[in-house]
């Protein structure tokens, strides 16, 4: 058996070295990349010029906005839609689930291009103003959080006596929103905020759709950075890792060490 | 514990009401269906129709035989080939991993840890990814240098971390990890009275693995593997910031929109319709998976 558990420890050495090599070199090449033949000593000067520079301050706060307002937004719809089917209309929920999956059929890529293409003209020509394709924007970011976040609130309430709450709520005299916010949103905190942080890091980081609705935010600004500049990109990448990592962090300490697995699509 | 949020189709059937017509309580998922009309459903509807009409207007199935052209045919094959690449490479790489952690007998710790950084892997896609990998494997990038330092000029050589093989490379970066959190739960949800009741009964490791382990694990690798597939067809801002010049689907779509290169929008259309078939076969055969692997996990 001695062998086989040296065995174990290559495979497990294999993917710790893919892991962080990839993240060691962008360290240092946001140093400067002194490793380079006739480099000079390694400095933090990318750092410096990235946090001085608005643009880096812009379009992350820009995408932060839409993060928090694309979390109210997916929140503010699927947790009452959830709640409802599985309180009154239990036949909707092959229907929802099946609406809740599709993102995963309907790629960013594909998304976008039939969000331009019906948003550019007809009615609602949203992609003509700023806010128009703010608008867009948020609501494609939504779209994409259908899968992780319906199943999120769904698996919450599941564990939750949504009956009787509801019931003793209303005997009380509740009305529907006093329901929803005092009563049902209380339980599904745990499930809320993991989706949340989810959310923020997958929209934080989003190049597809942000690029094609031309909105200044955090991924396109650090597209272009990586063509424009040296060992900026470098330092960018490295501060994007870290903000994962937060995200991350903040989700298994709100699960209290439970890991939840949520495929959040192709980027 | 380890608590796996995937999609799945609920099997407990809604209580029957037969008879009973449908009721207000319908209009309470109005906000929800009336959002997903306006911002999923009729966008891709716009997309599916234009794909069945010429620019001027007239019903054709043209588009869909004009897909045979050979850089659209091209893009499929290459797209379809990265798929299945990093799909198996990364499935099979991130069983052998979760399982070295749960049951090869590494310090618990190492356990806790794997888990942690694949989550954060299976979420660092995109723009950076693409970065890092510049950074790792590009002209000046560490590994480049440090092998150049031994006598190996990997610049001189076939291999540049811009094309195929490259985007391979990355994309492996979020697939391994991710097969890493699916089947961490599904290897330690083998019970070790299987393992103990097979080998009272004389079985070898062999037998365990190709009668017990296998058979019970294997609908959730095939699945897993199948939403890698789908994971990477589906991914575009790895690629486009990677490599702008590569032809896949995604990237000819991009093109697509940014400039017409097919010179017929309505081709265009055609081509994302394949690309949501692909990813619709992928759902499919992925949640047929998960319902078989679903009876092992009381």
């Amino acid at each position: 058996m001695k062998g086989t558990r040296l065995a174990w420890w290559v495979v497990f050495i294999i993917g710790a070295l893919y892991f962080f090599v990839p993240l060691i070199a962008t360290f240092i090449y946001s140093l400067g990349n002194p490793i380079a033949p006739g480099a000079p000593p390694p400095t933090i000067d990318a750092y410096g010029s990235v946090l001085d520079s608005s643009q880096f301050w812009e379009s992350l706060g820009y995408s932060f906005v839409i993060g928090i307002i694309t979390i109210i937004v997916s929140i503010g719809l699927l947790m009452p839609t959830a709640y409802w089917v599985r309180l009154r209309v239990p036949r909707a929920r092959p229907l929802i689930e099946f609406i809740t999956l599709l993102p995963f059929v309907i790629p960013p890529i594909i998304l976008v291009f039939g969000l331009i293409q019906t948003f550019s003209h007809g009615p609602l020509p949203l992609t003509h103003t700023d806010m128009g394709s703010n608008i867009l924007l948020v609501a494609a970011y939504t779209v994409l959080s259908f899968p992780y976040m319906y199943r999120a609130v769904d698996t919450g309430l599941q564990a939750t006596d949504i009956r009787s709450l509801t019931e003793a709520a209303q005997s009380l005299g509740a009305g529907w929103t006093r329901i929803i916010l005092r009563v049902i949103l209380p339980n599904l905190r745990v499930a809320l905020l993991s989706g949340a942080f989810l959310t923020l890091a997958i929209v934080i980081g989003e190049f597809t759709i942000a690029s094609f609705l031309a909105r200044p935010a955090f991924g396109p600004y650090l597209n272009l950075l990586g063509t424009t500049a040296a060992y900026e990109p470098a330092a960018v990448t490295i501060i994007s890792f870290g903000l994962t990592w937060l995200a991350m962090i903040m989700i298994a300490f709100i699960g209290r060490g439970r890991t939840r697995v949520a495929v959040t699509g192709a980027r | 514990m380890t608590d796996v949020a995937l999609p799945t189709i609920s099997q407990d059937a809604p209580p029957a009401r037969p008879g009973r017509r449908i009721s207000w309580s319908w209009l309470g998922l109005l906000p929800f269906l009336i959002f997903a009309a306006a911002f999923l459903i009729i966008p891709t509807f716009y997309l599916v129709n234009g794909s069945f009409h010429t620019e001027s207007g007239a019903f054709t199935l043209q588009n869909y035989s004009d897909l045979g052209q050979p850089t659209i045919i091209e893009a499929f094959r290459a797209s379809i080939e990265i798929s299945v690449v990093t799909a198996v490479i990364g499935g099979v790489f991130g069983f052998l991993l979760a399982y070295a952690v749960i049951r090869g007998g590494l310090p618990g710790i190492l356990g806790a840890a794997l888990m942690t950084f694949s989550g954060v892997a299976s979420n660092f896609a995109g723009v950076p990814l693409a970065l890092a990998f510049t950074f790792t494997l590009g002209a000046t990038g560490l590994i480049t240098v440090l092998l150049q330092q031994v006598g190996i000029d990997i610049t001189q050589s076939d291999f540049t971390i811009f094309s195929k093989v490259g985007l391979e490379i990355a994309y492996l970066y979020f697939q391994f990890p991710l097969m890493v959190l699916i089947m961490a739960p599904a290897i330690a949800g083998l019970k070790t009275e299987w393992r103990e009741a097979s080998e009272n009964m004389g079985a070898s490791t062999y037998q365990y693995w190709r009668h017990i382990a296998l058979p019970i694990l294997t609908p959730t690798l095939l699945g897993t593997m199948i939403l890698l597939f789908g994971n990477a067809f589906g991914a575009q801002a790895t690629a486009y910031t990677l490599t702008g010049e590569i032809n896949i689907v995604t990237l000819l779509i991009t093109r697509q929109i940014n400039g017409d290169v097919l010179n017929n929008i309505n081709l265009g259309y055609a081509v994302a319709m394949g690309m949501v078939g692909v990813m619709g076969i992928t759902i499919l055969a992925y949640l047929w998976l998960q319902r078989r692997a679903a009876r092992w996990q009381r």
